[in-house]
């Protein structure tokens, strides 16, 4: 009877002991450009938001923050949730995350300068809190920085770990003129990105959504 | 400078640099001749010796596999054939109680009618009583003459009308006394009848037995020729042990894949249940319980075909008393029905989850959800597939049984035969070893075959100058005559060899 409980014990021990959640959990931040030039962009973003709905498992995260003249604050997350284990409860947080995404990409106003740093710092950070074990930041954006006069930004990201993800970098029309603008911008992030520790990719062509939270 | 790319240069020129090394070295090879090949002889022999004394350890390994197969094999057909006999055995032990159970009802039967038989027998034997004696003297009296007087006629008149009256009487007496008999034989037709039925039934009975007892026959003589440990037996054995194992794979394969759709049936509302996000290593904890509720299933279903005493895994089941058993058969039963409730309802709830998830997709993907959604036959078809599985899942107690005996069997027997082949390649790879050996010491003689042949050559010379010097010496003192033959070098006797 004693090597019974004692078994009964470390199999509970065990069970409870091996069953880990944050191992396998997905974090997701989502940056949206609302500055002037890129604001009509941001019905695509909605979409690529409901896709990524579909694929969140229970126990995921996710945010949507948007890129204005200010980043760097709370006040700048639109919406975030992390879903509850039950799938019924995960699938009604998931409608109600839609609805505030839809409504934010409806009302959403102009801003006149694009804080892309603020708003990275804000999602690590918020990644960071959240616990999650994978972190995907996606910045919908052109990645054309304009910071607004005070604004300090050079401050070294801390991106191990994490997995940025430029969507939808549309070309401007000095790009056009001059595609190393372009490049010249486009390299400059990934700079940032891996000498922060993390990886980054840009993925053009919403058509292959599918593998946007690989990993690598 | 080097010669050759490797040896130091002797000479200016290259050429006689390697020229000489190559003499200096033929010298040399030719001067450990001996050591060399005896060296080259050792080591072959020694591969071959190590190899031939690794193939024996295997081959007694492989014996002693074969002898513990051989047991095996004894052993389960030994055990087959004992339950065969036993169930026989059971079998005419059933028919036996219930055909002798009601023997002295029929024997009461029979003896009832025989004793009816016998009395109505006795009662037809009786005959009916023949017309009296006295009418002849009446008749005679009645022939007489009338005569004229009135009185002698009335007389005879009232004697005729007495006999007449009479003989009618007499007459239908003995139309009732026949009627009478014929109904006692009427009545002995059914219970002959009946007698004849009994008879048959008995009959019928006794063939069954002796068909029974002929069967037990055949079995008793596999068991001695099991137990005689005869090489028929052992083939049988074997040959039957190889087709349980592929049936039963085949059969486990089936049940394999119903536990898989049942697996998927329950998998998704576990994960309401235990929740979708925590994970026993890489595993998700949802579909561990899922797998652990059908083998429980499974188990249960294995404790309820050992309680049927159909399987025997676990002899201590088998071997309880009757009501315990029955005890954890109905307890079995009842814990498999509460678990087919269980899944039944898991499976509604995953018809639900899967509907809402289908239709948060359909939303998100900005479609209208389909009617084929709402219909109720998925559910109900889900609903009885969940409770009907863990039923079916029950019977893998069978096929699981005769896997895991044969499968004993069979791992042996593939054991045997990869040591067989071990034993072969040690073989083989000592033998290679030893006539690599042989090869290598040839080898070594064509290389330094320039001083082999000088060899020859100056022993040769020497020979013959040696001839002729005995033969001029023999010239001197005896005369010319025939040369003896000479005896070969040693060496060369044994390069010869």
């Amino acid at each position: 009877m004693k090597s019974f409980r004692f078994w009964l014990i470390g199999i509970l021990i065990l069970l409870t002991g091996c069953s880990q959640q944050s191992k396998h959990t997905k974090g997701v931040y989502m940056l949206l450009d609302t500055s002037g030039t890129y604001a009509v962009e941001l019905n695509k973003a909605r979409l690529i938001i409901n896709y990524l709905l579909g694929t969140l498992q229970p126990g995921d995260t996710i945010a949507v923050g948007c890129i204005d003249t200010g980043s760097f604050s709370e006040k700048d997350i639109v919406a975030k949730v992390t879903f509850d284990a039950r799938p019924s409860v995960a699938n009604n947080q998931k409608r109600a995350f839609k609805n505030k995404v839809s409504s934010f990409v409806t009302g959403v106003r102009q801003s006149r300068y694009t804080d892309i740093s603020g708003g990275l710092l804000q999602a690590i950070e918020y990644l960071n809190e959240s616990g999650s074990a994978n972190k995907y930041i996606l910045v919908f954006s052109d990645l054309q920085e304009e910071l607004a006069q005070g604004y300090v930004r050079d401050v070294p990201f801390e991106l191990s770990g994490f997995h940025i993800i430029a969507l939808n970098v549309t070309k401007l029309r000095a790009d056009n003129q001059n595609p190393k603008i372009y490049l010249a911008r486009v390299e400059q992030w990934r700079k940032k990105a891996e000498k922060g520790g993390g990886t980054w990719r840009v993925i053009n062509d919403l058509e292959r959504l599918d593998n946007i939270l690989a990993k690598g | 400078m080097i010669t050759a790319g490797f040896l130091p240069t002797i000479t200016a020129s290259p050429f006689l640099s390697t020229f000489i090394w190559i003499i200096l070295i033929l010298v040399a090879m030719y001067l450990a001749r001996k050591p060399s090949h005896r060296c080259l002889v050792s080591f072959s022999l020694i591969i071959r010796n190590s190899m031939r004394l690794f193939a024996a350890s295997v081959k007694l390994a492989e014996k002693r596999l074969n002898d513990r197969n051989r047991d095996v094999l004894l052993s389960a057909g030994r055990q087959h054939a004992e339950r065969c006999v036993e169930r026989e055995f059971e079998r005419i032990s059933t028919a036996v109680q219930r055909d002798l159970e009601g023997y002295p009802q029929v024997q009461r039967q029979l003896n009832e009618s025989i004793v009816k038989l016998n009395e109505d027998h006795s009662k037809s034997a009786e005959v009916p009583q023949t017309l009296p004696d006295w009418i002849k003297v009446i008749k005679a009296i009645a022939s007489i003459r009338p005569t004229s007087d009135p009185i002698v006629g009335n007389m005879l008149e009232d004697i005729h009308q007495t006999l007449s009256e009479q003989h009618v009487k007499a007459l239908e007496q003995q139309r009732l006394d026949a009627s009478n008999r014929h109904a006692i034989l009427n009545r002995m037709l059914p219970l002959l009848r009946g007698m004849k039925k009994i008879l048959e039934g008995l009959n019928k009975s006794l063939s069954d037995l002796n068909f029974r007892a002929k069967r037990i026959d055949r079995y008793m003589d596999n068991y001695e020729q099991i137990r005689e440990q005869s090489d028929a037996a052992m083939r049988t054995l074997s040959s039957s042990s190889l087709t349980q194992f592929f049936i039963s794979g085949a059969v486990l394969l089936i049940a394999l894949g119903g536990a898989i759709i049942n697996f998927n049936l329950i998998a998704l509302p576990m994960s309401e249940m235990v929740g979708g996000a925590s994970y026993i290593g890489p595993y998700k904890t949802s579909n561990i319980a899922g797998l652990v509720i059908i083998c429980l299933e499974i188990c249960t279903g294995i404790f309820l075909m050992e309680s049927l005493r159909i399987t025997r895994l676990f002899p201590i089941i088998g071997s309880m008393d009757d009501r315990m058993r029955m005890m954890l058969f109905w307890i079995a039963l009842s814990l498999l029905a509460i678990l087919a409730g269980v899944e039944s309802a898991l499976a509604f709830m995953r018809d639900r989850i899967a509907g809402d998830m289908e239709a948060l997709r359909q939303s998100l993907a900005g479609v209208t959800p389909s009617s084929v959604a709402g219909s109720v036959i998925p559910t109900v078809g889900q609903m009885v597939m969940g409770f009907i599985l863990p039923f079916i899942l029950t019977f893998v107690a069978i096929p699981l049984e005769s896997f895991v005996a044969s499968s004993r069997t069979i791992l042996g027997i593939i054991a045997a035969w990869m040591l067989r082949s071990l034993a072969f390649a040690l073989r083989l790879i000592g033998q290679l070893g030893y006539y690599t050996g042989r090869l290598m010491i040839n080898f070594y003689d064509l290389v330094i075959f320039p001083a082999l042949w000088l060899e020859g050559v100056v022993t040769q010379s020497l020979f013959r100058s040696q001839t002729k010097d005995s033969a001029a010496d023999k010239e001197k003192t005896i005369g010319p005559g025939i040369m003896p033959a000479v005896e070969p070098l040693a060496e060369n006797k044994e390069m010869a060899k």
